[in-house]
């Protein structure tokens, strides 16, 4: 460190005094200096792990994921979409499952806590006593019982309830198509044939057009003040040029229903494993425990979010003519959405971290899968650095998008 | 949830750290036994909770054949069992609490392994029960062998030894299967009863005990195939012989007190016959040793001449711990199968007294 400070002091050529005195020069040796202190202490710490980890003949280094497993994951969406069955698979195999599934249940869960969240936010502002007392009953329930105790709440009613059939029984509904008993709830599942992806294809093509038809109508609207039926534009594109191209090709989709047997070796009786589509109880009771949950504390930023909206605003749109329900879509609700985003943003990481308490209830999640390898393999470092990677990167994901969003919505100055 | 496990991470380190000290320490704090007496009494480590093996009442007894073990030990150094503070231990706690010296022996239902005997820095002292695991399902089914088990849905705990055995044997038998791990045994009996899975699989002594909790004990029946080798028993902290062999013969004294037939009710009366033939140099020699009449065999372990008498006195001998805790006429109706004696059949042997 001192050698860099003296190199450029003693080749120095320029007039204007020592560069030991100039500002510019001495801010930057500070701040090298400072990053190299940084990483000799870190560089520090994991040479001295490593070397206490060798001293006690404890194994260490990522080695391990390649290894092969002794025990078996519970099939769901992550089973599926890696294809663990029938072939050796690995403890980084063991990882992506579990990826998947914390995946699916935050999305599940943000997307219906935000529906919720929204519709109870409303209730607690209405003047109907019945929505405004549920409502408070709600919010001031689940709010104030830890998250922990709902998911064994929602687990164990669902699996105790008594109109809840044994694994070898069910019950139907919607036309026979979804089934439903102890062991998680049945329904077809879509097997694209040849030819399906021409609908795909219409879909992207509907989104772009979509995208295009906007600009248009704005433009238009800008220009004549003539209106343009968005919504049902869009309604059109999205949904119905895909159905027409789906329809034209000779629908080539192909439902496998749920395979019910009622004979045979006892424990072979039952809905029939890989075939049909199935949402274990687990993650039932895990996506309604933490959507509800969640959807108590959404509540409350919603109704703040509206509250803030000054009286004012909604006296002018309607001394300007603009009806109640165009009042609340681009008056009341855009300028509530700025105070509502950044809180809600923390609900979402929220719903992402409380994911983990999954193991409870044996829902194979990213953090029970990293917890039963570092069980097996006694790999606490290695697994517990991947673990806080992966919650780091979901939580700045999540941050990105929202911040984008709010970006989008906060007031524009001029 | 994620900053616990991270704690949990960084204590883990900290017990790597503290792991280099403990053989040191161990040297230099002197013999386990002189600190029991000095301090009066033996902190014995048992499980939370496993009926047959240690398990409290209301009042704050404790009961249970790993209880009985540390009793014994007890008696052996004190000559009263009561001596004894009971200390409940998760399964993730209880080889630190050995290791830091918290408790002088470790009496709760663990499996001797080979990675406890050699990385862990404690040593077993021998096997109080030889189980293995079981599977256990719904008399209902009317599933009678594993070889049914096919297509079957298993609830186990997640990151134990059983997770894996039960693994490899439906892979190794061609059975499809589903495994559903729960964090905490509790869960896994309870998603059990409601019907989520149709087995449940932990060691069978497990089962057992797990059973007595359900609504429906009679319900339930545990299938005859042991599916791995589960060898529970006392440990002890490493580098410290003496205490082991105090551990270690005070269960082979209540084995052999068995086989030679000397229980809690008749050791007084056998202990006067002998003692008349002592002086006449007649008599069972082998008795005469165990019970303190001929040469000293206290006095080796640093303990009294009389030490094997208090145990099988104050506690009685394996067969009589067996059948009060475990056996047949106890809710548990465990056989004694592999635990009889190797004069019976089972693998119990006690070391030779000479």
């Amino acid at each position: 460190m001192t050698a860099s400070a003296e190199t450029p002091s003693s080749g120095s050529s320029r007039s204007s005094g020592s560069l030991l005195y100039d500002p510019k020069v001495r801010s930057i040796f500070f701040q090298v200096a400072l990053i190299l202190a940084v990483l000799l202490f870190f560089g520090w710490i994991v040479l001295n792990t490593m070397a206490n980890l060798r001293a006690r003949n404890i194994s260490s280094g990522f080695d391990f994921l390649g290894n092969t497993p002794g025990f078996q994951t519970v099939t769901t969406l992550g089973t599926y979409l890696m294809d663990v069955s029938g072939r050796a698979i690995t403890y980084l195999d063991v990882l992506k499952v579990g990826l998947i599934n914390t995946l699916l249940v935050a999305v599940l869960g943000i997307v219906t806590a935000t529906i919720l969240g929204f519709v109870i936010g409303v209730f607690r502002l209405s003047n109907n006593a019945v929505l405004y007392g549920f409502s408070t009953v709600y919010v001031e329930l689940l709010r104030n019982t830890p998250l922990l105790l709902q998911i064994f709440f929602w687990y164990f009613a669902a699996l105790r309830a008594p109109w809840v059939p044994d694994a070898r029984g069910k019950v139907s509904f919607f036309w026979d198509n979804f089934h439903f008993n102890i062991t998680g709830l049945y329904g077809p599942y879509p097997l694209p044939q040849t030819g399906f992806g021409a609908t795909l294809w219409a879909l992207v093509i509907g989104l772009i057009l979509t995208f295009v038809m906007r600009w248009w109508a704005k433009k238009r609207q800008d220009a004549t003040g003539k209106q343009f039926p968005i919504f049902w534009g869009a309604v059109g594109l999205i949904l119905g040029l895909p159905l027409l191209v789906f329809l034209l090709t000779g629908a080539p989709l192909r439902w496998e229903a749920a395979n019910f047997v009622q004979e045979g070796p006892v424990l072979r009786r039952g809905f029939q494993k890989g075939e049909g589509m199935l949402i274990i109880p687990e993650l039932i009771a895990l996506w309604l425990a933490l959507s509800l949950y969640t959807a108590a504390f959404i509540a409350e930023i919603v109704r703040a979010g509206i509250l803030a909206v000054n009286k004012g605003q909604t006296e002018a749109a309607h001394a300007l003519g603009i009806s109640q329900s165009k009042n609340l879509r681009l008056v009341v609700i855009p300028q509530a959405l700025r105070v509502i985003i950044p809180p809600l943003t923390s609900q979402y990481l929220n719903i992402t971290k409380n994911s983990s308490l999954a193991v409870a209830i044996a829902y194979p999640d990213f953090f029970s899968q990293v917890q039963i390898s570092l069980n097996q393999t006694g790999r606490a470092i290695e697994l517990i650095v991947i673990a806080m990677l992966v919650y780091l990167t979901f939580s700045l994901i999540t941050s990105a998008i929202m911040n984008y969003v709010n970006s989008r919505m906060k007031l524009v100055e001029r | 949830m994620a900053l616990r496990h991270l704690l949990c991470g960084v204590m883990a380190v900290g017990f790597g750290f503290a792991a280099v000290s403990t053989p040191a320490s161990a040297q230099t704090s002197g013999s386990t036994l002189s600190a029991v007496k000095s301090k009066g009494r033996l902190d014995c480590g048992v499980s939370q909770g496993l009926p047959g093996f240690s398990n409290s009442d209301s009042a704050g007894n404790f009961t249970g054949i790993d209880v009985d073990l540390c009793r014994g030990v007890a008696a052996a150094v004190f000559g009263d069992p009561s001596k004894v503070r009971f200390r409940t231990l998760s399964a993730k706690e209880r080889f630190e609490a050995l290791k830091s010296g918290e408790i002088d022996v470790l009496s709760r239902n663990s499996t001797w392994t080979m990675t406890r005997d050699t990385q862990l820095g404690i040593i077993f002292a021998g096997v109080n029960y030889y189980d293995g695991q079981g599977l256990m399902v719904p008399a209902s089914l009317g599933v009678s062998t594993a070889a049914e088990l096919d297509g079957a849905r298993i609830c186990t705990n997640t990151g134990t030894t059983t997770e894996l055995n039960v693994t490899d044997y439906f892979r190794s038998h061609g059975m499809s299967f589903e495994l559903i791990a729960f964090e905490k045994t509790d869960e896994v009996g309870a998603a059990y009863e409601a019907g989520r899975c149709d087995v449940y699989t932990t060691d069978r002594s497990g089962l057992a005990a797990e059973r007595l909790k359900f609504a429906d004990p009679e319900g339930h029946v545990v299938l005859p195939e042991i599916i791995s080798k589960e060898p529970l028993g006392p440990a002890v902290r490493q580098g410290d012989e003496q205490w082991l062999n105090v551990v270690k013969w005070t269960h082979y004294a209540m084995l052999n007190a068995e086989e030679l037939g000397i229980s809690s009710e008749n050791v007084d009366q056998i202990r006067d016959e002998q003692a008349g033939l002592v002086s006449q140099g007649q008599g069972n020699q082998e008795i005469q040793r165990l019970l303190g009449l001929g040469d000293d065999f206290g006095a080796v372990l640093g303990l009294p001449k009389d030490w094997a008498y208090q145990v099988i006195k104050q506690v009685g001998n394996y067969g009589e711990v067996y059948e009060a805790n475990v056996g047949p006429d106890t809710p548990l109706k465990l056989a004694r199968g592999a635990n009889a004696l190797w004069t019976n059949g089972g693998l119990q042997y006690g070391m030779p007294v000479r």
